[in-house]
């Protein structure tokens, strides 16, 4: 198998790229007070609410855009933004039945089970298209646990003082320029509360689809874990086919209390631009555990979409004891850039922490790893294990890794693995030989190098991974 | 069944093979020895199709098709298995998922169903048996970390798996002890019908006394130049290639 043609072969189509016939209600173009005040009281939202975007606006004013990271940004004018586009509903709705049809039949193409399928699947999906949040199922089963789940605009309304005490605490809208734009400018997102020693009983998920031209989406997601509660998340993304790019850039905040437990997954599928290198979806994501003593955090992430990802979902671990874990898989094609990882700040005592990195590039992409695994003074026997491993795939790719260690306490045993491979022609031709196709040989070889991560997904989703990973690679080979 | 015809391969400027003739008809079974260089694997890689070598003459005919202008992964399906000498490692892919695919493209080829979990999984079982692999090997990733041994047998499981109509093998019993040997050298004799035929690629007379061949073909410098029955194998065996290939020599 020549080189050249292994190259040649990827360009997958995407299959998310349609876009749907609904009337939207959207503001005009750009960013100021006043479209945060209209957004705000869109939103019907009490004023402490606004208080705190025209903080985060006024903050957001004086920062620069970060350029430190492995990406080559092309100038984002934030002027040129639809701040806010919801989809127009014509009465209030109360009950599935309303649910505009159009917008039903996005979310079945999508293969979202908004109804009857959502009892046997098992899953409460709260949908987010565009900026606002459209149905949130099963509330009433988790409501019987005390669990809350819900759109985050109701949240503030109906939950203030949950939201007034977590809001913003693990990721302050000082933390980067990202977040100070979504505090200002959050549109919807979800919201999770899983009361003291309760186990949830079915996985929790949301989907994001950017629909309306022009618009940037800005979710906020808020989960809270108290004690010695349990919950697996899921967050899936898409977005139509255009050629204009496309700005998402959401905030996720964790808080795992005292001895619980949260899994969060993401299968992120933003479009990734055409093969050569038009449109696509800019992903500027900041997403931030924080856990107490005994507490659990793992993120798991397969990333396949968007023209440029910048994402760290990271864990403190401030409680003695607490585990912080990330497992991702993040795929890169034709010419997508990813920069992407972990940071693992330990606090508390005894805090262990495992990174599990797998990056896999084709096309003229670039893939790079950023980690940070911090150890401070108090971090008594704080354990890091990391692995990175990437994969290339054709010689125009690029593979970088980043990682800085930076421990303050002796007793921290941290340990870095790396590897670099390529699918080698061997392994290819031995497949053939057993009648597979290149493609489905690449597919086939990219998902066992990624297996280790896709195990982490529940089980449903890791059919669905997989999936991705090999229509990603589509063409990548010949 | 395969006709080859004066076939002259190449690999970079290199002339390997240089006008091979053989004809393997149903139910027969061929073994090729020959010193080592002499093109023995080269004509197994190029008749399932590696890219590497470049084919500069000759035909090759087989189930009458023309064999050289099908992909490699469509003579597969045709029904042309390759025993690899040194079978690769596919991390994180377990030998079950690898089967079933391959399985169930040989299957969609001839037009039928893909099978069923519960079918494939008798399949793999009642397979595995016939080279004594132990079916735990099939949710280890594909070779890795397999004992030489278990390579070999794990070659022969996939023959028995894909019931191919010809199976190549190269140097199936290099790296074998004694047991591995006979295990797979009876999985092999198992697997013959009338219908289907084998080639086998080695050096010893050992193997032979398992596989029976029908014919015997000495290569040398890319030429078969002598071809005998079972008894050539135990000539060899003796006195070694010299008598037949002095004639040969610059």
């Amino acid at each position: 198998m020549a080189e050249k043609e292994i190259i040649d072969n990827i360009e997958g189509e995407y299959k998310y790229g349609f876009t749907s016939d609904i009337e939207t209600d959207a503001i005009g173009k750009g960013l100021s007070e006043e479209v945060i005040r209209i957004i705000s009281a869109k939103k019907e939202e009490p004023e402490w609410m606004l208080e705190r975007r025209l903080a985060a606006f006024r903050h957001w004013q004086t920062m620069k855009l970060p350029t430190w990271a492995h990406l080559d940004i092309p100038e984002i004018d934030f002027q040129d933004i639809i701040y806010y586009a919801a989809p127009k509903t014509r009465k209030k709705l109360g009950s599935m039945d309303e649910v505009d049809p159009e917008l039903k039949r996005t979310f079945d193409k999508l293969g979202i089970p908004l109804e009857e399928q959502m009892a046997l699947a098992g899953v409460a999906v709260d949908a987010v298209m565009d900026s606002v949040s459209v149905k949130t199922t099963f509330r009433e089963t988790l409501a019987e646990k005390g669990i809350i789940f819900c759109s985050i605009s109701e949240a503030i309304k109906e939950y203030p003082e949950l939201i007034k005490k977590y809001l913003g605490k693990v990721v302050p809208h000082t933390d980067n320029f990202y977040a100070a734009l979504n505090a200002a400018v959050f549109s919807d997102g979800s919201f999770c509360y899983i009361p003291k020693g309760v186990r949830c009983p079915m996985e929790l998920s949301t989907y994001f689809r950017i629909n309306a031209e022009g618009t940037g989406q800005f979710e906020r997601t808020l989960l809270v874990a108290d004690e010695g509660s349990y919950v697996s998340y899921l967050e899936g993304c898409t977005a139509p086919q255009r050629d204009e790019n496309q700005l998402h850039a959401a905030v996720v905040e964790i808080i795992v209390e005292k001895d619980a437990e949260v899994k969060y997954s993401t299968v992120q599928n933003w479009y990734p631009g055409d093969k050569d290198g038009k449109g696509g979806i800019y992903n500027f994501v900041t997403k931030r555990g924080m856990c107490r003593e005994n507490a659990r955090l793992s993120w798991t992430q397969v990333e396949t979409g968007s023209a440029i990802t910048w994402k760290y979902p990271s864990c403190v671990l401030l409680g003695d004891n607490s585990v912080g874990e990330f497992y991702s898989v993040a795929m890169t094609n034709n010419y997508q850039q990813a920069d992407t990882g972990t940071k693992m700040i330990h606090i508390g005592r005894n805090t262990r922490s495992r990174i599990v990195s797998k990056g896999i590039s084709a096309g003229k992409s670039q893939n790079a790893y950023r980690g940070l695994v911090r150890v401070a003074k108090g971090a008594e026997n704080a354990r890091n294990y990391s692995q990175c491993d990437s994969l290339l795939i054709g010689d125009k790719c690029g593979a970088h890794t980043f990682p800085e260690i930076d421990s303050h306490n002796p007793t921290a045993v941290l340990e870095h693995e790396a590897t670099t491979s390529k699918i080698s022609e061997e392994q290819l031709f031995y497949c053939n030989q057993r009648g597979l196709s290149t493609e489905d040989a690449v597919g086939l070889i990219v998902n066992g190098y990624a297996r280790e991560v896709l195990a982490k997904l529940p089980m449903e989703f890791a059919v669905e991974a997989q999936k991705l990973l090999a229509i990603s690679l589509e063409g990548s080979v010949g | 069944m395969l006709s080859v015809k004066n076939l002259c391969a190449s690999i970079g400027e290199k002339q390997i093979l240089r006008g091979i003739n053989l004809e393997v008809r149903a139910g027969e079974v061929h073994a090729i020895m020959g010193p080592n260089g002499s093109g023995k694997s080269t004509l197994a890689s190029v008749l399932a199709g590696n890219e590497k070598f470049t084919v500069t003459d000759g035909s090759v005919e087989f189930m009458g098709r023309n064999l050289l202008e099908l992909s490699i992964e469509d003579r597969a399906r045709m029904g042309l298995f390759l025993g690899f000498q040194y079978p690769v490692e596919i991390p994180g892919v377990t030998m079950a998922n690898f089967m079933k695919m391959a399985v169930n493209e040989h299957r969609k080829f001839r037009g039928e169903e893909p099978l069923a979990a519960g079918e494939f999984l008798r399949m793999m079982r009642e397979k595995s048996a016939v080279v004594e692999l132990d079916s735990k090997l099939t949710n280890r990733a594909v070779n890795e970390g397999f004992s030489g041994g278990e390579k070999k047998k794990n070659e022969i499981f996939q023959m028995a798996m894909l019931e191919p109509k010809l199976a190549v093998l190269d140097e199936t019993d290099s790296g074998l002890d004694i047991d591995a040997l006979r295990i797979v050298a009876t999985g092999v004799t198992k697997l013959h019908t009338a219908e289907n035929a084998t080639v086998v690629i080695t050096h010893y007379q050992r193997l032979l006394d398992y596989i029976v061949p029908d014919y015997v073909h000495v290569l040398y410098k890319g030429r078969i130049i002598y071809t005998g029955d079972k008894t050539l194998a135990l000539k060899l065996e003796k006195e070694g290639y010299d008598w037949l290939i002095n004639d040969y020599k610059e």
